[in-house]
């Protein structure tokens, strides 16, 4: 129940995440989270989005550099010590995380959080043993 | 097998002595042959009496790419064209084309150090030679040619091109020593893979590869594709063409023929000699030419001289792989950058494309600052930083370990740096904007 998400190589230059967006937004591709990294001189785009597939097409085909990372979207309690808690889980089994970023779920009062792990397969295994709820590809297309 | 053991193998003293004898000789008969030349030694003070040992070279005036030029095309010529027995002119991308005259002494000469360079690879007399140098007014092929014909080769002139031919000349003849440029070597062996053929299983023992700049990664690509051990030959047809330098098996290094051709090794700005093992532009004087004989020919190409002994038995000085030429040279904080350099660092890499742009800049008070951009390549993309960040600081380190300076190196995205059809636009540099 990995989701794709789609990773963007950005150079420093003005304008160039507007021309990423507009490219999504014109080929009918939806954004459900986004976060930027960046350094001194480059930045990478991460956004989970509904048709990843279509999107990393049109990136490319638009001279980006763009591809797919697996990652994991867990379902946090929207309140507090809802992260916390799953944090704890994670760091009490030895699982590093290596960057992560939240969004709040529209319909529900739930946060989702997304999870780059350096093992992907067993950092999901124990969440879900730990009763942490796992969002799955089709729900992120639905959301 | 070395083919003139007597001047190949001679102890430095004779050595000098002979060239001292050479350049006396030389410079009499430039003074009383040519005009160009007369009017030059004049203004420069010299006259052939001001000449009697080799270290008295320094006195003398550089000729440049420039000279040939504007003397196009008989000028610099020091015999009347009738005794021109063959003629090659250079491709002239930029102004006129320069033009050589050979005198039949002139060929034998020729022929005489390709043979040497031949041996020196580790042909034997009686070995089959496949030359796919070009023939014609480019010096390559017939340089080839001429030297294997005086060593006792077997010639197979199947010039350059037509590779499937070449391919079968190959399986059917068997030649031991293959003579053509770096990349077509390469390019033959892809020929062949892609033919079904095992090119490793080619019958090419020795390649004797030139005419453009190539690296050790290079080489080592073209010996593992076609299992054969790949040496580097050196010339220019301003010089005599394919012969004035050769490797020998133990590829460390080309001996030039410093009897015939002596080299000096110059600071290119400031015209004065290095001291020996550094690096700097390669100056060639022909000591026993008569066509065309040049004194203190600045190649452009950016070498450094070993005068040790090789354990082949040859005492020739070795002039190392071309590392650069003057006619990109950037000056950075005083010292000399050549764009080759980076280019080697960045070609050596897995996954960066082979577009990157120097930019040099002075902000007011500061030292030059150099950034250096480079694609990134699809492949070598993560969605991790420290990746990223890791491939940039390896090519930075390696970069500054070459250059000996500090510099930026930024990652930008493909086919953002500006291309051209011509030669590249490497370097960007904003001080004098």
């Amino acid at each position: 129940m990995k989701i794709k998400q789609i990773s963007v190589f950005l150079e420093n230059r003005k304008g160039r995440l507007f021309d990423a967006c507009s490219i999504l937004g014109q080929n009918g591709v939806n954004i459900r989270a986004c976060t930027i990294a960046e350094t001194e001189t480059f930045g990478v785009l991460r956004i989970v989005v509904d048709k990843a597939e279509q999107a990393v097409e049109v990136l490319k085909d638009n001279g980006f550099v763009a591809n797919i990372t697996s990652v994991v979207v867990a379902e946090v309690a929207d309140e507090p010590g809802g992260l916390a808690k799953i944090l704890k889980t994670l760091s009490d089994n030895d699982v590093n995380i290596e960057y992560m970023y939240g969004f709040v779920e529209k319909f529900t009062d739930k946060a989702l959080m997304v999870f780059r792990f350096e093992d992907t397969d067993r950092a999901q295994k124990i969440l879900q043993q730990n009763g942490i709820k796992i969002i799955n590809q089709e729900e992120v297309e639905g959301l | 097998m070395i083919w003139e053991k007597h001047v190949e193998c001679m102890d430095q003293e004779q050595l000098s002595k002979l060239q001292s004898q050479r350049l006396k000789e030389l410079v009499t008969y430039v003074y009383e042959n040519n005009p160009i030349y007369k009017e030059r030694l004049d203004s420069s003070g010299v006259t052939p009496d001001t000449i009697n040992d080799i270290s008295d070279i320094t006195k003398l005036p550089f000729t440049t790419k420039m000279d040939m030029r504007d003397s196009y095309p008989y000028g610099l010529f020091s015999k009347p064209q009738k005794e021109i027995a063959e003629i090659h002119v250079s491709s002239g991308t930029t102004g006129n084309p320069t033009l050589v005259g050979y005198t039949r002494k002139d060929v034998a000469l020729w022929s005489n150090v390709m043979a040497r360079a031949l041996c020196c690879a580790g042909g034997e007399p009686g070995d089959i030679i496949q030359i796919a140098y070009g023939y014609g007014l480019f010096t390559g092929g017939l340089g080839f040619h001429y030297g294997a014909l005086e060593m006792g080769l077997t010639v197979i002139p199947t010039s350059s091109g037509q590779t499937a031919r070449q391919l079968k000349i190959m399986q059917d003849f068997q030649p031991r020593i293959l003579a053509c440029t770096p990349s077509y070597a390469l390019y033959m062996a892809e020929a062949a893979k892609e033919a079904g053929l095992d090119p490793r299983e080619s019958s090419w023992e020795i390649g004797i590869f030139g005419a453009e700049p190539w690296s050790e990664s290079m080489r080592n690509e073209i010996e593992d594709s076609l299992g054969l051990i790949a040496t580097d030959v050196y010339g220019l047809s301003e010089i005599i063409g394919p012969g004035v330098s050769q490797e020998c098996t133990y590829k460390d290094g080309l001996h030039i023929f410093s009897d015939v051709f002596y080299p000096e090794i110059i600071d290119p700005e400031t015209g004065e000699q290095v001291e020996p093992g550094e690096d700097g532009e390669l100056v060639i004087t022909t000591l026993t030419k008569e066509g065309i004989p040049l004194l203190r020919y600045r190649t452009r190409d950016i070498v450094s001289v070993n005068y040790e002994k090789c354990e082949c038995g040859r005492t020739s000085p070795r002039v190392s792989k071309i590392k650069g030429r003057t006619d990109d040279m950037i000056v950075v904080r005083g010292i000399n950058v050549f764009p080759s350099q980076i280019e080697h660092v960045l070609v050596g890499m897995e996954g960066i494309g082979p577009h990157y742009q120097i930019v040099i800049d002075r902000e007011k008070h500061s030292l030059d600052k150099v950034d250096i951009l480079v694609e990134l390549d699809e492949k070598r993309f993560s969605d991790e930083i420290k990746q990223l960040h890791g491939l940039e600081t390896k090519i930075k380190k390696e970069i500054e370990s070459i250059l000996s300076i500090g510099v930026t190196v930024k990652l930008v995205e493909p086919k953002t740096i500006e291309r051209s059809m011509g030669k590249a636009k490497r370097v960007v540099d904003k001080r004098n904007a």
